[in-house]
């Protein structure tokens, strides 16, 4: 049974056993506007709960993607740098960034769900 | 005063629009015993004929190269610069404009820029080049700090070739990133042995060529052996002219190229302001410090240029960025352009000759006087002597002849004795047989 | 309204011109040079005859070419740039006309000494002025620019704190309003940054301050006037908290005109301000540099001074050019390659000897007023961000612009119809859609009525409510419409490319 959970900084996480796939949400990429590169990060890599995982730019801003809870990376989303404005289109499926394994899974109880999140980014406008 | 359009009334209108008693009243946050210390002992407004009194003044007391013979080098050359040159860079659209953030009303800038990346790709033989840096010094800084970057290493090797200055400004740069740097001795002879210390904790090597002493330098095996320890080679050059007649640093394999345009671009001018090139490979076109001008389209389809990839500069980036510069040189970067657009392949080729020939001309002629041994056995428009006395007092021996004969080695490096006796001399096309004439017979005297 | 099209594709005095690469006839050159004298060469193996590939022109042509893309470009000669934090004053000829004195331009770095003692005494004449007009006792004259003066202040501070075995202090903090060059900079020099938030009148909020003040903070970066427009009151008893937490206090000098002949820096218990010539001082933009940052330093911080730097004796000028000896014992060591920007300094030296104390502070209260001015009339239709008089700046939000559809960006690109460089947009970030204006002094009543009126006009037109689509095609009368951005950062093309050796195919020209 896969669980969707969301970050303060706009991340999304799809959760599937012990594995996770870690994107940013439709409203990040409309708040950056159109999306000129990104850069994902290798299998491997260690993540700690809200570290830097990967970098997003668009024409005016650039952002880092955090990593939602602690764990490391078994696959950075490689169509991705050739193809950067699939974040735009398909934010929540395409446009995956990376995926992880999950150390412990208790620091998802602090991510917000999808009702949670939806009131977050209205609060927020 | 001339520059304030501001009349009295103007002043009283506004007053009245923006509801207080007087101009002061504007001022009423600043802390008022603040305020009260602000008296000053300075001079006040002056027309136009008395500023231009008191800078003809402090001018005349400067010996200049119309006034002398002149045969300094050492990374500020002196060329001829074409009259429609400082024609063209005063035009008001070009000297008064602001960084081209508004790409619709700065087409002129942005092509010019476009124009002047690629002329700096083509003569350093690399494929991308950004739209300028302050000098030659602070390029070769940033190259540091790229290659720190890109390779993920933190230790960078500088030759004993390459300009003190870039070498100083590079080791300040790396001090306060907590990187490291190893100098190695000054070079005048060219006996260093790059290869043998290339290792796998490199960042980068960094050389120059033609080389501080004036050696030529092909760089190509030391890239080999960078690249196979997975470190980048960056040459540093320090007269563009070179390029004109010599095999490119991209040919031998550089990763990054740097230098200063200031040879091309402008008049000596006590050495600045000049112009950073700064020339890389496309893969490493996001780790590249400065600004870009790069093409694009508008609405209608009509071909135009925007400042681009700005998000790795710090009004976006910020402590992120890759580097903490704005303002560049942007009014150099367009002399170096328009100046290679006039000489163009034919011209530029056609220069370098020039300077060469009259460069080995001095080095026939001081190879008659005794003593004098000239240190490199090939150079391009600038060596390194070596006297049979220390060079410092000489030059002032010259200099009171009214000649500008080179630069002792000593005033670069003082620590050094072994390099007393050691005089950088330049010819360019600016150098007429007769001024050499007349130092090779002063240096003579001077000698005796 | 149908575009009208030319068999050449001109616009009478716009001229669509090729890049140099496209206009290449082979061989042409604009400048003849002699043949080289016959000379027994010495290049070694280093010589090559392999083209380059760049074009050549003929005189005429080269001058066309550069004349019609001039024509393209705003400028001050221009028209007014209201740009926040850029001081686009007047560039007056005279400096030109000083620097290409041959006395100034055609000598060199490094001839002896005494053959050069004008060059010093200008170097050192300026400097005075900037000490002086600052009240601080050194000034490091060798940073190009803005952003290299705040690392050679930061530099300063971290080689004071070490020399003071304070080197542990690892922390510089920034109001969340600062320039992008401010963080970039502390990163530079090894720092981490915190933000430190502004209060409700848009100026540092101290309470926050002094909470984050303690022993990892090595100094404080402050905008004064900040990019809000406003002097920070609260400036002294900032110092004070600072000094008292046992760091440093940098002021980003960028604002300066808004200070000049009214206060003296000193006394406000700063240890470092860079001073933008570009800006305060007149030295021209030239469409992105080159400026100059020299620094003013405290007591603390002058030691460290970079080298070089002249010293005046008894006897004439002479310059330490060798960090760790002599009067540069402590320096913390080079920046910049020769003597730093000298033709800069011409340039400065010439407007500020041209204007005196007397006018540079006339010009800091026409500036003031000009800017207040704005803010006044403007407040007709747009919201200041910010109750009360603010300094030689003002800045606006788009809170004018709620449920019109039209951006902050949106207006700022009509203006460029209205012939007006657009004012600077989305920053300070601390101010929804910012518009931020600075005048300066040496704009007229009738030129900033004219852009009020045009400002006035364009916001009443974005008020009614349907006007969305008409302002997202402006500009429509400049040289270009609005360009892709996007497409320039996904593909980037930097430089032309021969076609015929297998490159990109350049793009064609305008039909």
């Amino acid at each position: 049974m896969s669980q969707l959970r969301f970050t303060k900084d706009h991340e999304w996480v799809r959760v599937e056993g012990t594995t996770a796939t870690v994107g940013i949400t439709e409203f990040a990429q409309g708040q950056l506007g159109d999306i000129v590169f990104v850069e994902v990060p290798a299998k491997g890599k260690a993540l700690s709960d809200g570290g830097e995982a990967a970098v997003v730019e668009s024409v005016k801003a650039a952002s880092e993607v955090y990593a939602p809870v602690s764990g490391s990376v078994t696959e950075g989303n490689a169509a991705l740098p050739d193809a950067p404005d699939t974040v735009n289109k398909d934010p929540q499926g395409a446009g995956w960034f990376f995926k992880m394994t999950i150390n412990n899974p208790a620091e998802l109880d602090s991510l917000m769900d999808q009702a949670a999140y939806d009131k977050f980014v209205a609060d927020a406008s | 005063m001339r520059y304030l359009p501001l009349s009295d009334q103007n002043r009283a209108d506004m007053l009245a629009a923006v509801g207080v008693a007087s101009v002061e009243d504007l001022f009423a946050d600043i802390p008022a015993a603040a305020k009260a210390k602000a008296t000053f002992n300075l001079s006040n407004s002056m027309s136009e004929m008395e500023v231009e009194r008191v800078l003809s003044a402090i001018a005349a007391k400067n010996i200049n190269a119309a006034q002398a013979p002149s045969f300094l080098g050492a990374g500020n050359y002196r060329h001829h610069t074409p009259a429609s040159l400082d024609y063209i860079i005063q035009r008001g659209e070009f000297l008064t404009a602001y960084t081209p953030y508004q790409p619709e009303i700065s087409q002129g800038t942005l092509q010019a820029i476009y124009e002047f990346q690629t002329q700096v790709a083509l003569i350093t033989g690399m494929e991308v080049a950004n739209a300028s840096m302050y000098d030659g010094a602070t390029a070769c800084a940033e190259a540091a700090t790229m290659a720190c970057r890109v390779t993920k290493r933190a230790k960078v090797l500088v030759s004993g070739s390459v300009h003190p200055h870039y070498r100083d400004v590079t080791a300040t740069a790396l001090r306060f990133m907590d990187l490291h740097i190893e100098c190695l001795a000054p070079d005048p002879v060219g006996v260093e042995d790059l290869i043998g210390r290339v290792g796998s904790d490199l960042a980068c090597v960094i050389v120059q060529t033609p080389g501080f002493f004036g050696h030529l330098n092909d760089f190509t095996a030391l890239a080999e052996a960078c690249h196979a320890a997975g470190a980048l080679l960056v040459v540093c050059v320090a007269e563009p002219v070179s390029l004109g007649l010599l095999k490119s640093p991209g040919a031998m394999g550089a990763d990054i190229v740097v230098g200063d345009g200031q040879s091309i671009a402008t008049p000596t001018m006590f050495g600045g302001p000049g112009v950073g090139l700064f020339a890389t490979r496309e893969k490493f076109i996001r780790q590249m410090p400065g600004r870009l001008a790069g093409e694009t389209v508008d609405e209608n389809g009509r071909r135009g240029w925007v400042l681009t990839l700005s998000t790795r500069e710090q009004h976006i980036r910020r402590e992120k960025a890759t580097s903490n510069i704005c303002t560049n040189s942007g009014l150099i970067a367009l002399a170096f352009s328009v100046h290679m657009t006039l000489l163009g392949e034919a011209g530029f080729r056609r220069l370098a000759e020039l300077n060469h020939a009259h460069a080995a001309l001095l080095a026939d002629q001081l190879e008659t006087l005794k003593g004098v041994k000239i240190l490199p056995s090939a150079f391009f428009n600038e060596f390194a002597v070596q006297l049979p006395k220390p060079a410092a007092p000489v030059v002032e021996a010259l200099a009171k002849r009214n000649i500008l004969g080179g630069i002792p080695a000593s005033r670069f490096y003082p620590t050094y004795p072994e390099l007393e006796n050691i005089l950088l001399l330049t010819a360019t096309e600016m150098n007429t047989e007769a001024d050499i004439a007349v130092l090779v017979g002063a240096l003579k005297e001077v000698l005796s | 309204m149908t575009e009208i099209v030319t068999t050449s594709g001109h616009r009478a005095l716009q001229i669509e011109q090729p890049l140099i690469f496209e206009l290449d006839t082979s061989g042409s050159t604009a400048v003849d040079l002699p043949a080289a004298p016959k000379v027994r060469t010495r290049l070694g193996q280093l010589r090559s005859d392999k083209p380059i590939g760049l074009p050549g022109l003929s005189e005429p042509e080269v001058v066309r070419h550069y004349t019609r893309l001039s024509q393209k470009n705003y400028s001050i000669d221009t028209g007014f740039y209201p740009l926040g934090s850029c001081t686009m004053k007047h560039n007056p000829r005279l400096n030109e006309k000083m620097a290409r004195l041959p006395g100034f331009a055609d000598i060199h770095p490094y001839q002896p000494q005494s053959t050069a003692q004008g060059a010093y005494e200008l170097i050192d004449t300026l400097a005075h002025w900037l000490k002086t007009l600052t009240g601080m006792p050194a000034v490091a004259m060798s940073p190009a620019a803005g952003a290299h003066g705040e690392l050679c202040g930061l530099m300063c501070i971290r080689s004071a704190h070490e020399a003071n075995g304070q080197g542990a202090r690892k922390l510089v903090l920034v109001p969340e309003s600062a320039h992008g060059t401010n963080p970039a900079t502390a990163a530079l020099c090894g720092y981490r940054v915190e933000a430190i938030p502004a209060n409700a009148g848009g100026r540092v909020d101290i309470a926050a301050l002094k909470a984050k003040l303690g022993p990892d903070v090595a100094a404080v970066m402050i905008t004064n006037p900040n990019t809000c427009g406003l002097f920070e009151t609260e400036c002294i008893e900032i110092a004070q908290a600072v000094h008292a937490a046992g760091a440093y206090f940098y002021m980003d000098g960028a604002n300066f005109n808004a200070l000049v002949g009214r206060v003296r820096i000193a006394d406000l218990g700063v240890d470092a301000m860079h001073i933008n010539l570009h800006k305060t001082f007149s030295t021209p933009h030239g469409g992105g540099g080159p400026g100059a940052g020299p620094t003013v330093l405290s007591a603390a911080l002058a030691a460290f001074v970079p080298v070089p730097f002249v010293v005046k004796g008894v006897d004439g000028f002479s310059v330490e050019e060798h960090a760790g000896v002599g009067a540069a014992k402590q320096s913390l060591g080079r920046m910049k390659g020769f003597q730093g920007q000298f033709g800069v300094f011409v340039r400065a030296l010439s407007y500020i000897l041209a204007m005196g104390v007397d006018g540079l502070k006339t010009a800091s209260g026409d500036a003031v007023l000009n800017a207040n001015y704005l803010r006044t009339e403007l407040s007709a239709e747009l919201h200041p961000a910010f109750d009360g008089i603010c300094m030689h700046e003002v800045v606006f939000d788009d809170s004018f612009l709620k449920n019109t559809g039209v951006s902050t960006l949106d207006i700022a690109k009509a203006l460029i119809d209205e012939g007006f460089h657009p004012m600077t947009m989305y920053f300070p970030l601390v101010v929804h859609g910012a518009l931020l204006m600075e005048p300066t002094e040496t704009e007229s009543k009738a030129t900033l009525d004219q852009f009020i009126a045009s400002l006035l006009a364009l916001a009443r037109k974005a008020k009614q409510g349907d006007q969305a689509e008409w302002f997202k095609g402006a500009p429509r009368l400049a040289p270009r419409r609005r360009l892709d951005e996007t497409q320039a950062a996904r593909k980037p093309v930097l430089r032309w490319r021969n076609p015929e050796v297998g490159g990109v195919v350049a793009k064609q020209a305008a039909e």
